[in-house]
């Protein structure tokens, strides 16, 4: 248990998909002008991320990874190298599949994430995620943590970044600055702060 | 949309329409692998390359493409193209591969590539969308390598790994600035360059949503 936790801690805040890897930097700064539209678009990660991350783990550890073809009587069959266009198949299937679904049986939440739900098959922080769940050798049950973690800990930078543009808005930047350039400059700010995290352990 | 010289689709890109300091796209993996410039040089190569073959795959093939299954479809070439990549590298340089990690598999939801395939290639002969495409991760590259001279040069006083600029360490006299080789830096560094951009071309300067009121007095009413 304490070994999950610790898993959790260390996706959200010391490798932070956002602030540490870079990873969903596209949306992370075109949608973060608001608020709301950001926590929606957090929770939107945060759920496609938890779904994704331990499904590819299944499919890859199931077909893809060297001898995982075992069980069909393939024990040479070593299909790793496909492994990139089964991921990003997986995720948009799954980001179709949710739609879908969302859009049936829960449509308040449908709405309420709009747009966003099919902008995240290109969200690199989802890809990310998989892959560096491939790279580290999760299991099944560190892939559900990870997932959920790194899903938290986009959908929580996102979340701070248009808490802070909001307030900005009203800043007397200079000309150059404005918009883009500014924005980097919080982030980096913002980066610098959760480095201090870097080194928390449980 | 007027007609497009080649030219002008291959040099446009470098700095009248960056990918990344104006149309703000594929800042992702910019950030990630500037750390030192063999990686950036790599990651530069193989960005253009898939972005330019893709352009040229999607171009040839769309007028063939439905456009409800479109973006599968560019997906797909965009994806078999990473992993020729990946598999090449791989395979001859298996140390910078490692280095890399995930980010040669990230070119796939690299925005760049997508877009220019999405929003250039669908309408433009294979040719210019080729170039179009070779532009692009020109001006990429360029955004990847300043920042990643900056960042090795000040942050470890070398240059592909060779030392510049001697080292206290090393009984020279340069205090390397370890705060370059981290995240945050990088921010700044891209925050700094777009900056010093829309200095330089006023035009993409973005407006200001709210304007700061006047001073008002009290004689004034």
């Amino acid at each position: 248990m304490e070994h999950y936790l610790s898993l959790f801690v260390r996706a959200v805040f010391v490798e932070n998909m956002a602030l540490a890897f870079f990873l969903g930097m596209c949306t992370f700064i075109a949608i973060s002008k608001k608020v709301e539209t950001a926590i929606g678009l957090g929770v939107a990660v945060v759920v496609v991320q938890t779904i994704t991350v331990p499904l590819n783990n299944l499919v890859f550890h199931t077909f893809l990874a060297d001898g995982a073809l075992a069980w069909a009587g393939l024990p040479d069959v070593d299909l790793s190298f496909i492994g990139l266009l089964s991921f990003i198949g997986i995720i948009a299937a799954t980001v179709q599949i949710l739609e879908m679904l969302l859009d049936k049986y829960v449509p308040s939440l449908y709405n309420a994430l709009g747009v966003f739900l099919p902008l995240i098959t290109v969200n690199c922080a989802i890809m990310g995620g998989v892959l560096f769940m491939v790279e580290r050798d999760y299991t099944f049950s560190e892939s559900v943590v990870y997932g959920m973690g790194s899903g938290f800990s986009w959908g929580l930078a996102i979340a701070l970044l248009a808490a802070i543009r909001e307030k900005l808005k009203y800043s007397d930047v200079p000309e150059g600055l404005q918009g883009l350039g500014i924005t980097f400059i919080t982030i980096g700010l913002m980066s610098l702060g959760f480095m201090s995290f870097s080194g928390v352990q449980l | 949309m007027s007609k497009l010289t080649p030219k002008e689709v291959l040099l446009n890109p470098l700095f009248n329409n960056n990918p990344i300091a104006l149309q703000m796209l594929g800042i992702c993996s910019a950030l990630a692998v500037t750390t030192n410039l063999n990686t950036a040089l790599v990651m530069s190569i193989a960005l253009t390359l898939v972005c330019g073959f893709s352009s040229l795959f999607v171009s040839l093939i769309r007028s063939q493409i439905p456009s409800s299954i479109r973006m599968i479809v560019q997906v797909v070439i965009i994806a078999s193209l990473v992993i020729v990549v990946d598999q090449t590298l791989k395979a001859f340089a298996y140390s910078l591969s490692k280095q890399l990690s995930v980010f040669v598999g990230l070119i796939i939801t690299n925005c760049i590539v997508m877009g220019r395939a999405e929003g250039f290639a669908m309408q433009n002969p294979p040719m210019l969308s080729f170039l179009d495409g070779i532009g692009n991760g020109l001006g990429y590259s360029a955004v990847l390598i300043a920042v990643g001279v900056v960042r090795e040069l000040f942050g470890a006083g070398k240059l592909f790994g060779a030392p510049v600029l001697p080292l206290v360490t090393d009984g020279g006299w340069y205090q390397p600035n370890g705060l370059l080789l981290l995240p945050p830096s990088a921010f700044f560094l891209i925050g700094f360059l777009i900056w010093g951009l829309r200095e330089w071309k006023k035009g993409q300067v973005e407006k200001n949503q709210f304007k700061m009121a006047p001073q008002v007095t009290k004689e004034a009413f």
